[in-house]
């Protein structure tokens, strides 16, 4: 069995064959070769595969790719633009938001996500936007501080 | 975990499901979010030969006002609802319920209807929509019927949907205890799934509708608690016997004693932001 999908990635668009049973995610990785979106659990709990589909998070582990035939996927090589980091992955870089680094490109879609409907999230809307999302080194404190300097980051961009 | 070969097809009308629905029979499941049903065909535990996608059906997302009741689309997403202003004002324990489930990425994909359709005994929607004296609207290629909430839930996993049935919308009347009304869950810490969720809506002097998911197999309302709180017991009072007319589920992440005592704590967490 096999479907043709057309799937626009980070502004490119994408004609594959594929089988309809094929996950998202393998279709990212191993179809297009965009290995930034990891597979942590493969059962929609750790948050590590995130993406967005039309601007949403997405745990791309728990679609089919010919479910998102047709949409704009945004995956995380597709945040920094013209050579310039996404301020969320300056402010990871600023607040060492990171450890090993499996979780963060989940941590960094979750969080657009959250800050798209939420520009300026207290301390525990952050951390509830993270409920999905599993980090086994940091202990989220970083992360966290990673966030809130992103939204001031983008606050300022927008003030300025 | 690579799900079993299907096949896939995405009708834009309501006719078109109903008809594969009809000529398919049990070679076919709905997918709509697919946030239950993925990982189930992952484990196997369902094996479908055909998915009938029902996302692409505008129709079916809308959330509309109407003059008695709110009439929700089966494919509206958790996220979707959870920010729906008219909800809100009308039923408020429907905006929390649909902001505590999962997680963002979870309530940006999950619907309503795929939740009440899957039916799992752990869900947050059952509770809310039992309280809420909701209807289920129903469509097959015999006509459309309505469901009262109260005769839809039938089972762990087990609902009044037939396989050739699509669930269209869900109604929820405007009244006055949906007005005064909340939700509150005990969740399982890693997947947020209700190990104890409580809805209850009370019109202060009228109608109290208390219900109950994660509790037993099937989701109730505590219909004794509701007598007691209409008759104008306190609530201490009114909760001292939760739960006794069900068998209380039991499990490694609460035993049946422990749940019980849970269902009577959240049943006062409810009742007191109500009463
Ligand atoms: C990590 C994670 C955490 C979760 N946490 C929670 C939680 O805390 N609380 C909670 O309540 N839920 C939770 N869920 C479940 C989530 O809400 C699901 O999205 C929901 O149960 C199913 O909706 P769906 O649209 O994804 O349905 P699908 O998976 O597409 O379908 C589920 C079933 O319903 C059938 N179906 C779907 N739509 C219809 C229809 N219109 N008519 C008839 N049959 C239909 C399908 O054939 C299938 O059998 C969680 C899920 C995940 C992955
Ligand atoms: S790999 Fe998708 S949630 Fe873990
Ligand atoms: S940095 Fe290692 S899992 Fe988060």
């Amino acid at each position: 069995m096999q479907a043709k999908v057309t799937i626009t990635v980070n502004g490119n668009v994408y004609e594959r064959t594929v089988e309809p049973r094929t996950l998202l995610v393998y279709f990212l990785r191993e179809e297009l070769g965009l290995t930034g979106t990891h597979i942590g659990c493969d059962t929609s709990s750790c948050g590590t595969c995130t993406v967005h589909l039309d601007g949403k998070a997405l745990k791309s582990c728990t679609m089919l790719a010919v479910q998102a035939d047709g949409c704009q996927l945004t995956t995380i090589e597709g945040m920094a633009s013209n050579g310039e980091l996404h301020p969320l992955q300056a402010g990871f870089h600023e607040e060492h938001g990171l450890q090993c680094g499996f979780c963060t490109p989940g941590m960094i879609m979750v969080a657009a996500d959250l800050l798209s409907h939420n520009p300026t999230p207290t301390e525990h809307e952050i951390r509830e936007a993270l409920e999905g999302n599993y980090c086994r080194c940091t202990g989220y404190h970083n992360i966290v501080r990673s966030i809130q300097n992103a939204a001031q980051r983008m606050q300022e961009a927008v003030s300025a | 975990m690579i799900p079993p070969q299907v096949a896939y097809r995405k009708p834009n009308n309501i006719n078109e499901v109903l008809s594969l629905l009809h000529d398919l029979g049990d070679d076919c499941k709905i997918i709509a979010g697919g946030h239950s049903l993925i990982p189930v065909m992952k484990l196997r535990l369902n094996d479908p030969e055909n998915l009938i996608d029902i996302t692409g059906i505008p129709e079916l997302k809308e959330i509309r006002d109407n003059e008695k009741s709110i009439t929700i689309g089966a494919c509206a997403t958790h996220a979707e609802i959870a920010r729906n202003e008219v909800l809100r004002q009308h039923a408020p324990m429907i905006t929390t319920a649909a902001s505590m489930i999962g997680d963002i990425a979870v309530r940006n994909f999950g619907t309503i209807g795929g939740s009440i359709a899957h039916a799992d005994p752990a869900a947050d929607w059952p509770a809310v929509l039992l309280a809420a004296n909701a209807s289920i609207v129903i469509k097959s290629t015999d006509g459309q019927r309505e469901v009262d909430i109260d005769q839809f839930f039938q089972g762990m996993f087990t609902t009044a949907v037939q396989e050739s049935e699509l669930i269209t919308a869900i109604r929820i009347p405007k009244t006055a205890f949906n007005a005064n009304s909340t939700y509150v869950k005990f969740s399982q810490p890693a997947s947020r799934f209700a190990i104890v969720g409580c809805a209850a809506a009370v019109e202060k002097g009228g109608e109290a509708r208390v219900a109950f998911n994660g509790v037993s197999a099937t989701p109730f309302r505590d219909t004794a608690i509701e007598k007691a709180i209409m008759a104008g017991a306190d609530i201490e009072t009114a909760t001292a016997n939760t739960a006794d007319a069900v068998s209380v589920m039991s499990d490694h992440f609460a035993q049946s004693a422990y749940r019980k005592h849970l269902a009577a704590v959240y049943a006062r967490k409810a009742l007191s932001a109500v009463l």
